[in-house]
């Protein structure tokens, strides 16, 4: 019988095939969903800040794209993935309202995108599909079996990456 | 250098917005109840303090589909504000305020989401200008903005920015009932700098 785990906000879990993994409610925050395609074991992050260097309390290590990513593969490595094998999926980062407080926070999905994109490149792991941006929200649901990457929004039907 | 640290929220910031919520959700009810020309009441505000992962649930889940309204504010005090409340609930004060009423499922009209938005302003305009009473300061708000979406992906806007300085959201949920219970929640989040001044203007030294 297989699960569906569930991420938090700031959070990151693995799994292994048959189980899938999701997260809800990806609005300026963004999911990675990362595999070994072979062993089929892949994990899922929910990450809400780009840069854990630019804040003073960053002991939470899956709020950060480039924590949280080195989070997630480590712990994929650890159960018995291959680093070298490793692809990736992300989807979210839009930005819900028109504007934002804060300098810093200004576009804070977008630039979530990119400090994920950063990190993903610098472990040289390739993004094979993506669903980010605009201005709504997303659930994912990621399958380690065959990569599928689900995404549902409000209005919109269901698509798979 | 601001004290404000939401891992360990003093309590007199608590009561600050205990307080605030208090008033602030009189003073909407007592708006609501003129703007919809119906008796509304209203519940004692609560205040939690919410680790991210409790948000979603705390509002019957981070798929809960909301309308958001999200405002930056200006002045004395400076940061942003947002207001949630159920989309049935809105839809349910829409259709009082405009007598029509969209089936479920369908989305909102734009003369519904403009009567949305109103509504939106007078109850977060309810809080600001308590806020103001309550500590004597000057705030301004800005146009607001609406979302009509996921709880979780409305709520990320302020989860992040409290994420830049801890790991919990501080909300005040409070129950309004006019014909139907309408849940709704209010999330104020100041700059550190404003946070201080809220709290030295209540005599609070930090």
């Amino acid at each position: 019988m297989s699960e569906v785990i569930k991420v938090g906000m700031a959070d990151l879990k693995i799994c292994v095939s048959p189980d899938s993994i999701t997260t809800l409610g990806l609005g300026s925050c963004v999911g990675i969903a990362i595999r070994d395609p072979i062993t089929k074991i892949g994990g899922l992050a929910h990450i809400m800040l780009p840069d854990s260097t630019q804040i003073r309390d960053n002991s939470n290590v899956p709020k950060f794209a480039d924590t949280g990513i080195e989070e997630l593969v480590r712990c994929i490595v650890n159960r018995g993935g291959s680093r070298g094998r490793l692809v990736a999926k992300i989807a979210g980062g839009a930005q819900m309202f028109a504007f934002q407080n804060k300098s810093d926070l200004v576009r804070v999905g977008e630039r979530n995108v990119e400090a994920t994109k950063k990190k993903l490149m610098e472990l040289r792991i390739p993004i094979l599909a993506e669903d980010t941006g605009s201005n709504y929200g997303r659930t994912v649901i990621f399958f380690p079996e065959n990569g599928n990457f689900v995404i549902r929004a409000v209005g919109k039907t269901e698509t798979v990456i | 250098m601001s004290t404000f640290n939401l891992n360990d929220v003093s309590q007199e910031y608590f009561d600050v917005l205990k307080e605030l919520g208090n008033i602030g959700a009189g003073n909407a009810t007592t708006a609501l109840a003129q703007m919809l020309q119906c008796k509304v009441d209203m519940k004692v505000p609560q205040v939690k303090l919410l680790e991210f992962n409790e948000v979603g649930a705390a509002m019957g889940g981070e798929e809960q589909i909301m309308a958001g309204i999200y405002l930056l504010v200006e002045g004395d005090i400076t940061g942003s504000i947002m207001f949630l409340l159920e989309e049935k609930a809105a839809r349910a004060l829409v259709k009082q305020l405009m007598g029509i009423y969209a089936e479920e499922g369908e989305g909102f009209s734009e003369m519904e989401l403009s009567a949305l938005k109103e509504i939106g302003n007078i109850i977060t305009g309810a809080y600001l200008n308590s806020l103001s009473v309550l500590t004597n300061l000057k705030i301004f708000p800005s146009v607001p903005d609406l979302s009509i979406d996921m709880a979780g992906a409305i709520l990320s806007v302020p989860a992040i920015e409290f994420g830049t300085i801890g790991d919990h959201i501080l909300l005040i949920q409070t129950q309004f009932t006019d014909e139907v219970e309408l849940n709704g929640y209010f999330i104020l989040v100041p700059d550190l700098e404003s946070y201080d001044k809220i709290m030295n203007s209540l005599g609070f030294a930090q």
